[in-house]
């Protein structure tokens, strides 16, 4: 039931990112990947998902995780103050990162959720491992399987920006994406 | 080739006599009240032939008691004699300074080539109202609180100070002094992408620091076992968290949680026979306690809030911890025997790290507020939040085992230090590393023999 329920939200969750990011110039073909994911995994089929949408792939020789211009590209989602949730700007990544894991099995990743230093460590250690299960939650319902993704948290003891404003502290506040290829 | 024979042995013979070169923590008394107790510390006389005092007893003393904030620390200068036994002291001379309490002694040849140090604490005030000693009786016995022969050796002089400060003061204060007792702490030093991570243990007062455990990868949360032997600590070095117990002597240890996901926030026991930890192995993080010599778990928490940093309470009941389940961390506490849990906080969107004061009346938490994040005190039964300090990244409380002090990690000009503050909040003073930040101290129990 709660499963359900959260599909349901996922699902639209995807269908309003996808919508929103054809607004912007550089996603046009973003949003329709999007859709087409979707109803895929209404349809309970595993073979739609393809990266065929994509215009871009076209004129790209090789593994998409390599071409550049490809939303796979993004391997850092960044995040809100104190929240976990996926912005509008990084959905196409992850939800382009969740399909070609659902194409590519033997493809794995592991999800490193961080914080910034603002807090104490062992609940930032909790914050962290929130936002790379929402990753990762979001990867599963693009059809990854739960053994290609793995998450750890390491709160804030891995910063990758050491100044104390928000500049700083918004680099620190991510989930990485790292393929083991 | 001869003179570098006497370069090296001039080497070898500087390197115990600087002592400063050792502290690796260096400490500042910062501010707060000056106490209220005036006390005297005349310079030991050094009796031993041939050797140079490698450690000025008296000066040991003398910053033991000042950092406890209880003494006001009567200036060398202004002593009108330099007495090293009681015989010596013409008491006139030190109540006309004001002094309350006076402390002489000295560093004699003791057995086999070791020292003995022979000490007395006096309370210049003792006994003038009364008639009762008889007329033979000395002054200095009258007046003498405590009197000492200590065997040491040159090793152990620091050591074997500390254990007097620990006398004086709890001659003074009725409290147990903690003179004796070591912290343990967390350094990291090189830049984002080259951090080295040490887990060292030093004595409280930031001397002779050893690094227990050396890694590329996080080291945190290090826990005390109720016998001070073993630390129990978070480290990442297999590129995920896992829970190791380290004895502190020997330098064994073993793994003793490393489940899927975040294995964290490992506490005694007070029997030392389990750990509370915090696990995400069902999904996200809940409590559970760890029995450790027969490694069961038992889940205490259950909903889809973070549930972390357990801390046990000293009566070994109930388990307070820190949750988001309101939708702001708080504290909560549940009975080890499972139950519900209750809610312990409601002032402040930020209430975290909670730990037991010893005599379990208080908890000591970071409290997070729009000026930043400060170490508080909760008391248990009027639900008070007292704040004791006034950073902007306070972290890490933990309380000295006599309940005294509260040792925590501070920010000071963009590196981590430690800084301790009274449990009233009246006298703080931070611990400075040389190099790179240091950060989760914990402060350990009295070692039990």
């Amino acid at each position: 039931m709660f499963n359900k329920w959260l599909v349901v939200i996922l699902l639209s969750a995807s269908v309003i990112g996808g919508c929103s990011s054809t607004g912007e110039s550089k996603t046009d073909e973003g949003g329709t990947i999007v859709e087409d994911h979707s109803t895929n995994a209404n349809a309970g089929t595993d073979t739609g998902a393809s990266t065929s949408g994509l215009p871009a792939n076209q004129t790209f020789q090789g593994d998409p995780l390599d071409n550049p211009s490809s939303p796979l590209a993004t391997r850092v989602i960044y995040f809100e103050y104190d929240s976990s949730e996926i912005t509008a700007d990084y959905q196409e990544s992850v939800l382009a990162h969740g399909g070609y894991l659902a194409e590519n099995p033997d493809a794995s990743v592991t999800l490193e959720g961080h914080t910034d230093e603002r807090g104490s460590r062992e609940y930032n250690i909790g914050l962290g491992e929130r936002r790379a299960q929402a990753v990762r939650r979001l990867l599963l319902f693009q059809g990854a399987s739960d053994k290609q993704v793995v998450v750890v948290s390491y709160g804030e003891e891995k910063p990758v920006a050491e100044g104390r404003d928000e500049m700083n502290y918004g680099q620190n506040r991510r989930v990485e994406i790292i393929y083991k290829r | 080739m001869f003179k570098k024979i006497i370069l090296m042995s001039l080497v070898l013979i500087l390197m115990p006599l600087s002592m400063p070169a050792n502290a690796v923590l260096d400490i500042e008394i910062t501010g707060g009240v000056v106490g209220e107790h005036p006390i005297a510390i005349v310079p030991f006389s050094w009796e031993i032939k041939k050797t140079r005092q490698s450690t000025a007893v008296s000066q040991v003393l003398a910053s033991d008691l000042k950092r406890t904030g209880n003494f006001a620390l009567i200036p060398e200068k202004n002593f009108l004699e330099r007495p090293h036994h009681g015989g010596e002291v013409n008491f006139e001379k030190w109540r006309a300074l004001g002094v309350e309490s006076l402390v002489v002694g000295r560093v004699r040849p003791g057995k086999q080539g070791n020292y003995l140090i022979q000490f007395q604490l006096f309370d210049i005030y003792k006994g003038d109202q009364s008639d009762t000693a008889g007329p033979d009786e000395a002054e200095y016995k009258i007046k003498q609180l405590i009197g000492y022969s200590l065997p040491t050796t040159a090793k152990n002089l620091r050591l074997t100070a500390h254990h007097m400060s620990n006398l004086i003061y709890e001659a003074l204060t009725g409290n147990k002094g903690v003179f004796t007792t070591r912290i343990a702490y967390v350094t990291a030093k090189g830049g984002v992408k080259s951090k080295r991570y040490e887990l060292q243990v030093a004595d409280m007062d930031g001397y002779n620091p050893f690094t227990i455990l050396k890694s590329s990868q996080p080291i945190m949360s290090p826990a005390w076992s109720p016998d001070a032997k073993k630390l129990a600590y978070v480290s990442f070095e297999n590129k995920k968290a896992q829970i190791f117990v380290q004895n502190i002597d020997t330098g064994k240890r073993r793994m003793v949680s490393a489940q899927k996901g975040v294995n964290g926030a490992p506490a005694w026991s007070p029997d030392g026979r389990r750990l509370a930890l915090s696990l995400s192995r069902d999904g996200n993080l809940e409590i559970y306690t760890l029995d450790i010599n027969n490694p069961r778990l038992r889940r205490l928490t259950r909903n889809t809030a973070i549930d972390t940093e357990p801390n046990w309470s000293p009566d070994g009941q109930s388990i307070v911890f820190v949750s988001d389940r309101s939708g702001r961390p708080q504290l909560y506490q549940v009975p080890v025997k499972g139950g519900r849990a209750k809610r312990l906080t409601f002032l402040g969107n930020y209430n975290a790290r909670p730990s037991f004061t010893p005599d379990g009346k208080k908890i000591t938490l970071v409290h997070g507020t729009s000026d930043g994040y400060q170490i508080a005190t909760l008391d248990l039964q009027s639900g008070v939040i007292d704040v004791l300090t006034n950073g902007r990244l306070d972290e890490s409380p933990s309380i000295a085992p006599n309940g005294q002090m509260i040792l925590y990690a501070a920010s000071n000009k963009n590196r981590g230090i430690l800084s301790i503050v009274s449990i009233d909040g009246k006298v703080k003073q931070k611990l400075v590393l040389q190099q790179g930040d240091v950060r989760e101290p914990a402060w350990a129990p009295f070692r039990k023999p």
